[in-house]
């Protein structure tokens, strides 16, 4: 812990750090290249989309003796589709038939009681008319759209259409990821997933927003200074936050993972199981994308605004002219100017502080853990 | 909002604390009470965790009847299900509309599900009957009803000649007869206002169980047994056996009435009881069907001092078969100058009928409370409701499965729970303690709420919104994590603790807003645009969220005030999670340095 509680603070005071913004184009690359497989997976083998979504029934038996084998005669017989049963844990039966109206999975499920010698009644059962998949199907598509509207407009105003635009790029990579890994995989799709799916949409902007919360902390007043460009000063704050990403992500993750645990070794399948499934790689993929991609993608935005190019000029010429002083051996007149920037420039950014820029200054020459 | 504003503005916020921390413990307290106080501790739990039959109905428009599907029209379907769903004697099942054409059944374990869907899903039938023979209804001992019981076995015997095939004939025949007399009034009516005294509700129907006794019924009864009674019928005798053993005083009775009752053709005669049980009645063939009218609505009659009424309106068809009908039974005496209106084989209200209303409109009035008016205007409405419903999803779990399922919920919970407290008592140390007292008073909050919920507005506890609820230890805690973070950071620029926490905060509770308004905001368009089962879970993620914000707020940043003032923390001690040493705090070098340190919250 005090290893990890120093490794923040020097990640804090930029001692150390990962240029996330110097080498985006690499974690571009493996993102466009994940993103990629995930559609190309999705075009290629589609998703395997449960009952819920083509009409049909799964019906879950108590403890039985009958077969798995009989279990399926006796469906595929009464309901002429083909059916999948399953032997779960305990001696239950899960059978599956797709396709079927809602009439024809009442008669199957009658049969199947005959069968099992039990009432109607002690078969779970989850019948689905064909269009009530589209429905959910449809709706989440909807809600998707007017979240997505609704939070790139919250985003736009709460920080700037730049930050929106990386936030929403982030989420819809997050998406296409979890989609595509069902799709390789050939997880069931179900409501649940849908659900899991949905809440992705929340959580991967939770991360993002963190990061880009300190982003815009830290970028207050960076026109007032000299010292970093724009993309320099993500990356601190993004070095910065970094410890609170990680332990956001890994506190959101462990209770998905207990779900995650439970509904796949204890339940066999279901609900629980298809929620945390999704989540959980929809919330991998969001903590990724919020350090790697997001922040990134809004530096690359912000280089390209005018007040942006010519703060990135003016870094630029001081710096050779620092370094014209330094090789003057000026170098007292130096630290004493670079003191003032300092005061003006300091609300800007995290935890600079006089003697840390001072001291690193004085250390490296230049900016610690930064490029150039 | 307005308390950490004030908070803060006051100095340091750091004479407050205990006040604010008060405040959430009462809240906490009278939630809890109020818990206790409406009876209910455990939250109500939906159809996969408690077992039970859930359909889903989806509303379409009939053929020729575009945009019928809306609020008013979904509302009349969901009152008219529920009446028919609890008619099976079932307690608790619960009728829902859900977004905007879906209407959700829940019926509890121990219900036959089919024949509950046999109720749910057959569209319901109204029609308009007129009253053959009106008793009491309760199961009469054999003296009085069984003198009656012989006077009307007689007079079915007599009719039985005449057969089944003479009643349309003789139906026309009376027809004719008022036909002409009345229709001049309903034409005189000026600028045709469907105003017609002409119906007058049975003011037991109107005020049940109260006024209607045995009185009207005996005097009903007196009337009868003179009168010649032209009733069409077949088997009047065998119908009349079993309006005997009808019994409508209670209501498995009358379910079982109203079943059998439903189940007969509109062309049969049915015995049927009424609503309130105090009537039975033999009812003929329907003469007007539910699908001609075309409207009904409640109304205050202020002009003529009516008070409460029904108005409603016919189709063409409809008002043609109406006048008829009301030509017909305004020359008869009482009871069978009334007609029944009979919503799934049971009689809502029997008005009487003086003249033949014709016009297409007509009126019924007499001792309606608004309650009661507006009831029979919605049932009136059904008969009117352009809508047929499809069951769409129907999931039936047993009690057994439901509870494996709740009791998986719960582990995968406490497993969650268990891990996010070891990593934050690794991470953290001490800081972990003020985590996990918000995480139980966070607990102790949604508890409560969902279980005060269940009954102020239905909520229902289901396995998505358990998962919702598993989902929201994780958010909870991220809101702790980057405020401990926010205060880190401040001690590692230098800072004793005091100072750290507060001026940690108002930029850790803008990220905390700020995110947390965007998870909001994601659960409520979810929560509005969805159905089914997202929703529930949507439901949950938004509730925790904003018991997020009211924990951190009220909860987690007081204790830190508090918790500041403490030697264990303030000085760092090792196992506080606050050791300046460890978090790697470097001595200060140069002081003069430390009092331009410009860092200064003044955003939000």
């Amino acid at each position: 812990m005090s290893r990890l509680g120093n490794l923040g603070a020097r990640l804090y005071r930029g001692e150390v750090g990962y240029d996330f913004v110097g080498k985006r184009k690499i974690w571009y690359g493996i993102s466009i290249l994940i993103t990629i497989t995930a559609i190309v997976g999705l075009a290629v083998r589609g998703l395997n989309m449960g009952i819920e979504f083509s009409g049909g029934a799964v019906f879950n038996t108590p403890p039985t003796s009958v077969s798995a084998t009989q279990a399926q005669r006796t469906a595929e017989d009464t309901s002429g589709h083909a059916a999948v049963v399953q032997k779960l844990g305990n001696k239950t039966l899960r059978v599956q038939v797709s396709e079927l109206t809602t009439e024809q999975s009442r008669k199957t499920q009658e049969a199947l009681a005959k069968k099992l010698d039990v009432p109607v009644n002690k078969i779970n059962t989850d019948i689905v008319g064909p269009s009530w998949g589209d429905q959910i199907a449809k709706k989440a598509w909807t809600g998707l759209g007017i979240f997505m509207i609704l939070v790139v407009i919250y985003l736009a105003i709460a920080f700037e259409w730049r930050m929106a635009v990386a936030a929403l790029v982030a989420l819809i990579h997050d998406l296409t990821i979890t989609v595509g890994v069902y799709a390789l995989v050939g997880f069931e799709v179900t409501p649940g997933t849908v659900i899991g799916l949905l809440t992705i949409l929340g959580y991967s902007l939770y991360d993002t927003v963190v990061v880009f919360d300190g982003l815009k902390e830290s970028s207050k007043d960076i026109t007032k200074q000299t010292r970093f460009t724009y993309s320099e000063i993500a990356n601190r704050s993004l070095n910065g936050t970094l410890v609170r990403s990680i332990n956001t992500t890994v506190v959101a993750l462990l209770p998905v993972a207990g779900l995650l645990f439970i509904g796949g070794g204890f339940l066999g399948a279901g609900m629980l199981n298809d929620i945390s499934l999704a989540l959980f790689v929809g919330l991998a993929a969001g903590a990724y994308s919020s350090i790697f991609i997001a922040t990134p993608l809004v530096a690359d935005l912000k280089e390209r605004d005018p007040q942006m190019k010519a703060l990135t000029k003016r870094v630029r010429a001081r710096r050779a002219a620092d370094a014209a002083k330094a090789e003057a051996g000026d170098a007292s007149a130096n630290a004493a100017g670079e003191d003032e920037d300092v005061q003006d420039a300091a609300a800007g950014v995290v935890g600079q502080r006089g003697e840390d820029a001072g001291r690193s200054r004085g250390r490296g020459g230049r900016p610690s853990g930064k490029r150039r | 909002m307005a308390a950490p504003k004030k908070g803060r503005r006051s100095p340091g916020g750091q004479g407050r604390p205990g006040r604010v921390l008060a405040l959430i413990l009462i809240a906490m307290v009278a939630l809890t009470g109020g818990m206790f106080a409406s009876g209910h501790t455990t939250p109500r739990l939906g159809i996969d965790l408690a077992g039970g039959t859930s359909f889903t109905l989806e509303a379409k428009n009939q053929p020729g009847r575009p945009n019928a599907i809306n609020a008013t029209n979904m509302n009349t379907a969901v009152g008219i299900i529920e009446r028919r769903v609890n008619g099976l004697g079932v307690t608790e099942a619960e009728v829902q509309t859900q977004g905007d054409n879906h209407i959700i059944v829940n019926i509890p374990k121990g219900t036959d599900a089919k024949q509950a869907r046999q109720q749910v899903g057959t569209t319901a039938q109204l029609g308009f009957r007129p009253v053959l023979t009106a008793t009491a209804g309760v199961k009469t001992p054999e003296p009085v009803p069984g003198a009656t019981g012989k006077d009307k076995g007689d007079k079915g015997k007599q009719d039985e000649k005449n057969g089944d095939k003479s009643k349309d004939d003789k139906s026309t025949g009376a027809t004719t007869k008022p036909s002409g007399a009345p229709s001049p009034t309903a034409s005189a009516k000026p600028q045709g206002r469907p105003v017609t005294d002409a119906l007058k509700a049975d003011e037991a129907d109107a005020t049940p169980g109260a006024s209607a006794s045995g009185k009207p019924d005996a005097k009903k009864d007196d009337k009868k047994a003179p009168t010649p009674t032209p009733a069409p019928g077949g088997d009047a005798a065998a119908l009349q056996k079993k309006l005997d053993a009808l019994d409508c005083s209670t209501k498995e009775g009358r379910a079982k009435a109203n079943e059998a009752a439903a189940a007969s053709a509109p062309t049969d005669m049915i015995a049927a009881c009424r609503k309130d049980g105090q009537v039975k009645e033999i009812l003929g063939p329907v003469a007007v069907e539910g699908t001609n009218v075309s409207g009904a609505s409640a109304v205050f009659d202020t002009q003529q001092g009516k008070g409460w009424l029904v108005q409603l309106k016919f189709d063409s068809a409809g008002a043609k078969k109406f006048a008829q009908v009301t030509g017909q039974l305004a020359t008869k005496q009482s009871p069978q100058n009334q007609f029944a209106i009979v919503l799934d084989g049971e009689v809502v209200s029997d008005p009487s009928v003086s003249t033949s209303i014709g016009g297409g409109s007509a009126e019924i009035s007499g001792g309606f409370t608004q309650q009661s008016a507006s009831e029979l205007a919605n049932v009136l409405s059904y008969g009117a409701l352009p809508l047929s419903f499809d069951v769409v999803n129907e999931t039936t779990v047993t009690a057994a499965l439901g509870g494996e399922q709740l009791r998986a919920g719960l582990v995968a919970g406490a497993i969650g729970l268990f891990l996010v407290i070891v990593y934050l008592v690794a991470y953290y140390r001490g800081l972990a303690l003020v985590a996990l007292a918000s995480l139980a008073v966070s607990a102790i909050l949604t508890y409560t709420i969902m279980v005060l919920l269940g009954p102020a507005i239905g909520f229902a506890l289901n396995l998505p919104a358990v998962c919702g609820a598993i989902v929201a230890i994780g958010i909870t805690a991220d809101s702790f994590i980057v405020y401990f973070e926010r205060i880190r950071d401040e001690i590692r620029e230098g800072r004793t603790l005091r100072p750290a926490v507060e001026r940690g905060w108002p930029r850790a509770r803008r990220t905390i807003l700020v995110s947390d308004f965007v998870s909001f905001l994601a659960a409520a368009v979810l929560f509005v645009v969805t159905v089914g089962k997202v929703q529930g879970f949507a439901f949950t993620l938004g509730l925790t969220t904003l018991l997020d914000v009211v924990v951190v707020f009220f909860f987690t940043k007081p204790l830190m005030t508090i918790l500041a003032r403490r030697k264990f923390f303030a000085s760092g001690h090792p196992w506080s999670g606050l050791d300046p040493a460890r978090l790697g705090v470097r001595p200060p070098l140069r002081a003069s340095r430390r009092r331009s340190a410009p860092v200064d919250p003044k955003e939000a």
